[in-house]
């Protein structure tokens, strides 16, 4: 009954949602139209490594337009991971496991208004995810202002190794608003809002929980709801470099509050090269039901790390060489990416030591990018 | 409650300050195209450096029919553009007609370099400093402007898509008869 | 919780309906133009400017960060650019 209801009134927002938009397009102004995305192809080999995780794989995309009228692309993405993180290692043994995720999606353009049909499906032997989003951006001010509308629906399956009678869903639901705007010849801002919606089984079958020092199964909420907003800056600083600033805040129900703050900057280096480096930080507070180690009895506990107060700082840096270049035609760039990442936790122990747990990550990318 | 009271009830409760926010959208929203290019009105006469040669006025092209394309190498549509307009020009310039190709980059030697890339054999006119794009009021890259015998504003297309340059032979073809 | 959604997805259908009647602008209000020409863009069009540059990498690192941190989206939206055409 009351699926029913929340379907019928999604359906409601959707027709309304695409009414506007379908009014936008009418609206009357000087006829231009948006730039369709360019073609590219891009090639990724990624890997982390960090905590006793380590995920790597490659990954393939590829965009092609057809007829100036349609832009579609595909893209494969793959993640071995070995897991020997602290929670698996004290309570479990070390796993091997494979990701898969395949996407689909299609850029089209219509006046000044550019919308985005796309899907993805993440497949790995205990859970499957299938999201479908809808995007429509449009230029607005004589091509100053970029204003973008968004909606993402994901449905997993969620299942456990060894535990057939176990099967569980989960559903999201991911509402965004965005405006890009020019401010000078040399700097854009631009800010970006983000309501989402959690429904269902949103923990891990495998983590315990510690209640009086015992472990029990975690018990999470089976509904979460979050805002997030993120402003940010870009500049060019008139030396063939340019910079970016951002931040984004983020609250849920959950009581999760974080910080995240970055600045960034890239340079040209000859005809060839271009370098970008970055610096990262992160800050949360923990979920209102997260303890280490749980002194009542409550009706959700979890000692799921990623819910507890903890800090995260990161500084990486990206270098792009361009092997071959034709303007007009094509280009072929080689490129390279790494950052570090250091992990302090605030109110999760190390079982093992009784101490705060802290750690480092590494992430390394090696990519081969080529527009056509 | 039905969710149609549901929802007045929702719209009831956006706040004072999400209003205002909106309000400013519609605001944005009103796209300004103010046409100085009015068609059958006189062109703006210039005058500019020619890549490599000596200056150009646009006024002592009369009697010829003149197409004004607006490009700059950073523009994606502009360089596609180029190899149609180049095969136009070389087909009507025994017919008495002239292909001016304005480039509005900063640093010219850029412009140099992707037009002898791309093969131009028409004149390739400097606007450093945007003085004839501000003139021509030009409200999107590229910008195609097509000038009669006498000097009249016949034709102003805005933006490249492949097929318009179909359209403008169409419209040369008219102007040279 | 459920009442917080649907008063933000309200907002957004307003957003929606609002792009959709700005045909509508009363001629009182005089627009103000915008003061950056599009021949003046050429530094906005270059890919150091752009908001994502690899398509790829940009979902690795949202991937892992996702995994990783309680906090999540308002990832972004491109704009800027050339604005040709």
């Amino acid at each position: 009954m009351a699926a029913t209801k929340a379907a019928i009134s999604l359906w409601r927002r959707l027709l309304a949602l695409f009414g506007g938009i379908v009014g936008g397009l009418f609206a009357v102004g000087h006829v231009r139209a948006a730039d369709l995305p360019e073609n590219k192809a891009e090639t990724l080999f990624h890997s982390y490594s960090g905590g006793g995780v380590t995920a790597l794989g490659p990954a393939l995309l590829v965009r092609k337009s057809i007829m100036d009228k349609v832009s579609v692309s595909g893209t494969y993405y793959m993640d071995a991971v070995s897991n020997a993180s602290i929670d698996v290692v004290t309570t479990a043994s070390k796993y091997h496991e494979v990701r898969s995720e395949f996407g689909l999606s299609a850029d089209y353009v219509y006046r000044d208004s550019q919308i985005t049909l796309s899907a993805t499906s993440s497949h790995e032997p205990d859970y499957t995810a299938n999201t479908g989003s809808l995007d429509i951006s449009q230029e607005v001010f004589g091509g100053m202002t970029t204003v973008a509308l968004g909606f993402s629906r994901g449905a997993d399956k969620v299942l456990k190794h060894n535990s057939p009678e176990f099967s569980d869903a989960a559903r999201h639901w991911q509402y965004r608003l965005g405006v890009t705007q020019i401010l000078t010849p040399r700097w854009l801002m631009s800010v970006n809002g983000e309501a989402l919606s959690d429904d269902g089984f949103l923990g891990s079958p495998y983590r315990f929980a510690r209640v009086f020092g015992a472990a029990v199964p975690e018990r999470n909420p089976r509904t979460r709801s979050a805002r997030a907003v993120k402003f940010r800056l870009v500049g060019d600083l008139g030396s063939r470099d340019s910079m970016h600033a951002e931040y984004r805040y983020y609250r849920d129900t959950w009581a999760i509050k974080s910080h995240t703050a970055e600045l960034g900057y890239s340079r040209y280096f000859g005809q060839a090269w271009l370098a970008d480096a970055y610096a990262r930080y992160y800050s949360q507070t923990k979920a209102v039901f997260y303890s280490d180690n749980a002194p009542t009895e409550t009706v959700y506990v979890s000692r799921n790390r990623q819910l507890s107060t903890y800090t995260d700082a990161s500084l990486g840096a990206k270098l792009s060489y361009t092997l071959k270049k034709v303007p007009g035609q094509y280009d072929l760039k080689l490129n390279g990416a790494y950052e570090f990442t250091h992990f302090s936790f605030k109110d999760f122990t190390d079982i093992r030591t009784g101490s705060l747990y802290g750690y480092n990550a590494n992430i390394v990318q090696v990519f081969l990018t080529a527009t056509y | 409650m039905n969710s149609f009271q549901r929802l007045q009830r929702q719209a009831a409760g956006v706040s004072g300050p999400m209003r205002v926010a909106f309000a400013a959208l519609i605001a944005l929203a009103a796209t300004t195209a103010p046409a100085a290019l009015a068609p059958a009105s006189a062109a703006p006469d210039f005058t500019l450096h020619v890549m490599d040669g000596p200056n150009l006025r646009l006024k002592e092209q009369r009697g010829r029919v003149v197409m004004v394309n607006f490009w700059a190498t950073w523009c994606g549509p502009c360089r596609q553009e180029m190899p149609q307009l180049n095969r136009l020009y070389e087909k009507y310039k025994a017919s008495g007609f002239v292909l001016l190709g304005v480039n509005v980059d900063d640093d010219q030697r850029k412009a140099a370099e992707v037009a002898g890339k791309l093969g131009v054999t028409f004149p390739v006119l400097l606007d450093t400093d945007k003085v004839v794009s501000k003139l021509y009021d030009l409200s999107t890259m590229p910008s195609t402007v097509i000038i009669d015998r006498d000097g009249k504003v016949r034709y102003v297309h805005r933006g490249y898509l492949t097929g318009y340059e179909d359209n403008y032979e169409k419209q040369i073809r008219e102007l040279l008869k | 919780m459920r009442r917080g959604t649907s008063t933000t997805t309200l907002a957004l259908l307003l957003a929606a309906t609002m792009l959709g009647g700005c045909s509508m602008m009363p001629s009182a209000i005089k627009p103000i133009e915008p003061w950056v020409k599009p021949y003046e863009r050429e530094r906005l069009a270059d890919p150091i400017m752009k908001l994502s540059r690899d398509s790829l990498p940009e979902k690795h690192f949202e991937h892992v960060r996702s995994v990783r941190e309680g906090g999540r989206g308002a990832t972004g939206v491109q704009g800027g650019g050339c604005g040709c055409n």
